[in-house]
């Protein structure tokens, strides 16, 4: 079998901080990783080799400095590694995304036919969602996303079984390879690189494609002039003018602030005081 | 790849090609399953009947299911939250969530009847079919969208959403492009007023795709055990906690005033990571994101990304020791002072205060 997993180099979350004053974000010397959903796909790709043997090709399209996103997964064992990466890129919302990554994705195929495409639910910048969906439609590939467990994959057959999580629910979905499909987060866990695999990693000529290697003849579909989407602007949220309404009592003590508390909540809010009387005949009632 | 001052629309053609102004009108994907509509789409055909107007367009809601579903319940549902006309495909291909029959029927309306603006949840399933139909039909998609509003200009939707962990907001627009389709989170918006003699036309429409050709079969369903999953996006009250509630064992007083409350338990970042509560009772921007009638914080600083999840609360109520946490800036009531004792004195004024109540009824 014959996986490609896309992943996408992004700013570690939990190392932005938020100016407290101007409330922009403070970007400075914030580390680069591997997006952490796509963690869970890189994995899943990994364990189906494991399975079933085969190659798994790992793609990101991003700046130069991008390559230690696609190092970092050949250090877990991923085979191959390939980098997209133009500045005519900049500036690509979705849509043109999910055109340069299918674009790459049927170069890919070129080589050795492609089975499976993973991609991560969503990233932790963009937050949309909708790479994964696009390049599947544009690849003509089956969508599975949300899933939760691979139950069985058979290449001879051409037949994957998965869980799907719904809204309440988990569906049982099978369908055909090639397919594409995104990895909910804590589906299974990523393994440690190994010795052999960091000292590959470190080596690995990763491959860098620009544009036209990726197959990509019209440059129009790319980056601005590609992208339906425009960010107008940029703001930070509005502060709210109302500041809280401080409870406070002569004696001070917990309770007294507590009781001034619960009065105000009931006489000044007919609703509340409904509900926090029903909430109490739920209680009796249990 | 970019970032969002890379994005200007610099030297770009801003008025809109005659050939798209044709598509007109908002729509508004009604979601459903297992006999169930979400009630995102209420809360989208209230955002929707605003931009509608604002427009001078019609309204319509989509409904997409199988024979022997409840499809035309939801198409009258619709017009009683604000839809003037529905367009509905029934097909036993519908009968469960699939990617390709979904994509095919909705892209097909919107191909027949071009709208300006089609609006979806952004659920599991919504951002399933928006992902595939925006690409199919090559258009724009706003992700998880907190407001949405008409530019007076051009007509065109503005579609405000918060990035970098709900730190900043921007506005994105889809020039030259139709329909302009926008994904938003449930609870974000408020419900659609309902007019039980609210009436609208029904138009139907074939699928034009036959079971042997979709390549995905669906085996099972394993319904969840809802009395086992938190509920938080529904809940009437609820009391969460954050870090400064210091141990594990503290967070006992938040579940103590929950049960008098009869409320649901919520809990900042920090709390969850920590694994003092269940990850589905994270409250904000990688959370839920709730509309209470009462939300008390305590322990909980404020954070914008807590904020975000939790400002469309009706009174919120935070408890909290340092008279200058950022929550203070937008909390209705606040108490400053030690959570670890304003909770159990709130506990023991609540139970008091509803066997008063109770006695009184
Ligand atoms: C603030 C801000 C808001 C934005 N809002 C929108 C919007 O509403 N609509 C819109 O169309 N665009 C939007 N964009 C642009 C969008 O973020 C980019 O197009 C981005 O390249 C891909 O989107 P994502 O990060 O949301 O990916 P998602 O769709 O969330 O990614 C899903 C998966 O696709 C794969 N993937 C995504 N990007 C790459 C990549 N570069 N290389 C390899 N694999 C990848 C990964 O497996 C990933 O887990 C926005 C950008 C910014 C900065
Ligand atoms: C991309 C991204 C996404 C995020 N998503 C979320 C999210 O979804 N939800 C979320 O909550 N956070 C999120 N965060 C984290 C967020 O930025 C904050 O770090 C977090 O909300 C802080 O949690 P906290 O208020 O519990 O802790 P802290 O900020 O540490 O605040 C603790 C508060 O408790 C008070 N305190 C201390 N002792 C007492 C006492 N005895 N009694 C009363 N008060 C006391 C302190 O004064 C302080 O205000 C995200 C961050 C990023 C970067």
């Amino acid at each position: 079998m014959h996986i490609v997993v896309c992943i996408k180099q992004v700013p570690d979350s939990s190392q932005i901080r938020v100016h407290p004053v101007t409330n922009t974000i403070m970007r400075q010397g914030v580390p680069a990783v591997v997006n952490p959903y796509d963690l869970f796909s890189l994995e899943e790709a990994l364990r189906l080799k494991d399975r079933v043997g085969g190659r798994v090709t790992v793609l990101c399209m991003g700046p130069p400095q991008a390559e230690m996103a696609l190092r970092k997964a050949i250090s877990f064992g991923a085979d191959h590694a390939i980098l997209v990466t133009d500045r005519a890129f900049a500036g690509s919302d979705t849509l043109a995304t999910s055109f340069a990554l299918a674009s790459a994705v049927r170069q890919i195929g070129r080589d050795m036919a492609v089975d499976l495409v993973f991609c991560g639910k969503q990233t932790i910048d963009g937050d949309t969602a909708q790479v994964g969906p696009g390049i599947a439609k544009r690849l003509d590939l089956q969508l599975l996303t949300y899933v939760s467990q691979i139950d069985a994959v058979d290449p001879e057959r051409r037949e994957i079984v998965v869980r799907r999580r719904a809204e309440g629910g988990v569906q049982v979905l099978k369908t055909r390879l090639p397919c594409l499909i995104t990895m909910l987060e804590g589906s299974n866990e990523l393994r440690f690189a190994t010795q052999a695999g960091i000292f590959r990693a470190a080596r690995y000529p990763v491959q860098r494609w620009d544009s036209k290697a990726a197959g990509i003849e019209d440059p129009s579909r790319v980056g601005l002039k590609g992208s339906p989407t425009v960010v107008r602007k940029v703001f930070a949220p509005t502060p709210n003018t109302q500041r809280a309404d401080l409870i406070s009592c002569e004696s001070g003590t917990p309770e007294d602030l507590a009781a001034t508390l619960l009065a105000k909540l009931t006489t000044r809010n007919p609703e509340l005081a409904a509900l926090l009387g029903r909430a109490g005949m739920q209680e009796t009632g249990r | 790849m970019n970032t969002p001052a890379a994005r200007r629309p610099a030297g770009r053609k801003l008025e809109l090609d005659p050939r798209l102004a044709a598509y007109q009108g908002v729509w508004v994907f009604v979601e459903h399953e297992r006999g169930q509509a979400h009630p995102v789409s209420w809360e989208l055909m209230g955002e929707g009947r605003k931009l509608a107007d604002q427009l001078g367009v019609p309204l319509a809601g989509v409904v997409l299911g199988a024979p022997g579903e409840p499809t035309r319940q939801f198409c009258q549902l619709a017009f009683r939250y604000g839809a003037d006309r529905c367009y509905l495909i029934e097909d036993p291909a519908l009968a469960d969530y699939r990617n390709q029959p979904f994509t095919q029927g909705l892209t097909e309306l919107v191909n027949a009847y071009q709208p300006e603006i089609l609006l979806l949840g952004a659920t599991t399933l919504g951002r399933d079919l928006a992902g595939s139909v925006a690409t199919t039909l090559q258009t724009g998609l706003t992700a998880d969208c907190t407001e949405l509003t008409i530019d007076p200009e051009n007509r065109s939707l503005a579609a405000s959403r918060p990035t970098f962990g709900g730190s900043l907001l921007c506005t994105i627009v889809t020039l030259n492009y139709r329909p302009q389709m926008a994904t938003v989170r449930p609870r974000v918006m408020d419900m659609a007023p309902y007019e039980a003699t609210r009436g609208g036309e029904i138009v139907e429409h074939p699928l034009r795709l036959v079971e042997t050709d979709i390549l995905t079969k669906v085996l099972d369903y394993i319904p969840d055990n809802r009395q086992d999953r938190p509920q938080l996006a529904f809940a009437d009250i609820i009391v969460a906690g954050g870090r400064g509630l210091k141990q594990p064992e503290n967070f006992e007083l938040v579940w103590e005033l929950a049960r008098v409350l009869g409320a649901e338990v919520g809990a900042s970042r920090p709390v969850v990571q920590a694994g003092w509560v269940d990850p589905e009772r994270q409250v904000g921007q990688s959370g839920r994101t709730v509309r209470p009638k009462l939300y008390i914080a305590a322990g909980i600083s404020g954070a914008v990304q807590h904020r975000v999840g939790m400002e469309g609360a009706d009174v919120i109520v935070a408890i909290n020791s340092d008279a200058n946490a950022p929550i203070f800036d937008f909390a209705t009531y606040g108490i400053v002072g030690n959570a670890l004792q304003i909770l159990p004195a709130l506990t023991g004024a609540c139970r008091q205060h509803l066997a008063l109540t109770q006695r009184a009824g």
